[in-house]
């Protein structure tokens, strides 16, 4: 009888519960789902990490490439992140071209690097002006059920520190770059970025970690990107209904406690994995 | 007819640059704006209620598409992300649910990009659904703020300050409560700057919505 009444009026289904301060699937308003985390999955890429919030999963592949340092910075790489919302991951999604949300998501990945300086480009130098990194990050989401921002930064913060790049120098006699495969160091990850997603219901109620019901019955989603020092690397509300300072000011606490929670997770996954 | 205003409040040397805003600049739209703020200009037309395809249908609202377009090349990633704050800025301010199955094009025109340019869009498009006649339950205005390497607040920063500063934040805010309806930031920052940014462009705003009020008694209201 629930189950008819949820397809039927589906809002108010979950005003119900949120009026007793939980929700459908048992949890409190400030709670995430189960968070899961596999590194170093993928074996052809030069760094990998699985990530599963609940349902929802996402995958991140780092490869790294060779090129010529941009023109107007030579003394920095590159890294170029890209999120897929592939039609496997929801009925939502159609083959084709990258819709609007996977290229948002995309911008605001890009946005997170930058704002946080999670890695200095200036690192991904190998011979100022000749030669350098590339990183292509590849993101991708195999179960959508809500909340991808969360789960890609996770993603590509555990890729970013599994990521063994080969040694490289340039040979002066033949001017080509020589590589050499057995000798791999890590990259050195300076700041550590957690984001953490709020979906706002009725103007008022403000719930962490939505699922994919939950977002599309919400008014207004925001996203809290904090590092570990407490800074804010981003406060990412794209419209829908206002929020007052106090609230914002609550979602900005709940996301600093998420900080904390994510990175004793990478700790811990870190120093199982084995060195390869 | 072209309205110019100059602004200004004396705080962390806070101060809007001279903003501008011209209606019904275009005929074939339903409602048009052109908003200037210094050297930034962005031109918006806004189309609807009209026909829908049905596959973006909505059975209980209007769809609103936004289309962004930069001065120089073809619209990417950057722009979409755009166009995703503002669609879901207007959607919140738009009353949709007067118009089911029905569709609203909003096209932004970047003319000159100097700085706070999401800013300047959303100013735009709020003059130009306003101009169209949409009804909405409240107005919005975007108001952008740079935080420079010594911690000042500079209000509305020009292309040069918003690359030299540590943190820019742009804000839509509504009309009646003066609240955050969106926030796109970059670079990082400490919660207690958040706030005061917050409180220079609430401040900030009254004087764009005082300009929106006096432009449109002025057009409606000719002697």
């Amino acid at each position: 009888m629930a189950a008819g009444f949820k397809t039927v009026e589906p809002l108010d289904y979950h005003r119900r519960f949120l009026k007793e301060n939980c929700r459908p699937d048992g949890r409190e308003l400030g709670e995430f789902r189960t968070t899961t985390l596999n590194i170093g999955s993928i074996t052809t890429a030069d760094g990998s990490a699985l990530v599963k919030l609940g349902n929802t999963t996402i995958i991140c592949g780092i490869k790294g490439e060779l090129a010529a340092p941009p023109v107007d910075a030579a003394n920095k790489g590159y890294i170029v992140p890209n999120v897929d919302l592939p039609p496997l991951c929801s009925s939502r999604f159609r083959p084709g071209p990258p819709g609007e949300q996977a290229q948002a998501a995309s911008q605001f990945i890009a946005d997170v690097i930058e704002n946080s300086d999670v890695i200095q480009k200036e690192d991904l130098c190998i011979v100022k002006g000749k030669l350098s990194w590339v990183l292509y990050c590849d993101i991708m989401c195999l179960d959508y059920d809500g909340n991808i921002l969360d789960a890609c930064t996770i993603a590509l913060l555990g890729a970013l520190k599994n990521v063994r790049l080969p040694e490289v120098h340039i040979n002066e006699e033949t001017d080509l770059a020589e590589v050499n495969m057995k000798q791999k160091n890590p990259l050195n990850i300076t700041k550590h970025p957690v984001a953490c997603s709020f979906a706002i219901f009725d103007d008022t109620i403000i719930i962490v970690d939505p699922t994919v019901e939950e977002e599309n019955l919400s008014t207004g989603m925001i996203t809290v990107v904090t590092d570990e020092d407490e800074k804010l690397c981003a406060v990412h509300k794209p419209g829908g209904t206002a929020l007052s300072g106090e609230k914002l000011q609550d979602c900005i606490s709940r996301a600093i406690t998420r900080n904390k929670e994510v990175n004793k997770l990478l700790n811990e996954v870190l120093i199982s994995v084995k060195p390869k | 007819m072209m309205e110019v205003t100059q602004s200004g409040s004396a705080q962390h040397a806070a101060v809007l640059r001279e903003f501008g805003c011209e209606h019904s600049l275009l005929s074939r739209p339903d409602g048009s704006a052109s908003f200037v703020q210094g050297d930034t200009t962005v031109l918006a037309g806004v189309y609807g209620p009209a026909e829908v395809m049905v596959s973006k249908e909505s059975f209980d609202r209007a769809t609103l598409e936004v289309t962004l377009k930069p001065k120089v090349g073809m619209p990417g990633v950057a722009e979409r992300s755009k166009e995703q704050c503002i669609r879901q800025t207007c959607e919140a301010a738009l009353l949709t649910r007067l118009h089911p199955r029905t569709s609203i094009t909003l096209s932004l025109q970047t003319v000159h990009d100097d700085g706070a340019l999401l800013a300047c869009c959303l100013n735009a498009a709020c003059m130009a659904l306003m101009d169209a006649g949409l009804p909405m339950h409240c107005l919005f205005c975007g108001v952008c703020c740079a935080i420079d390497q010594q911690g000042t607040i500079k209000l509305d920063p020009t292309a040069k300050e918003e690359k030299e500063s540590r943190a820019v934040m742009t804000f839509a805010l509504d009309s009646t409560d003066c609240r955050v309806m969106m926030s796109s930031t970059k670079g990082s920052y400490t919660a207690a700057e958040l706030q005061q940014c917050i409180a220079v462009c609430q401040r900030a705003s009254e004087s764009i919505f005082q300009f929106y009020r006096d432009s449109v008694s002025r057009r409606y209201c000719k002697a």
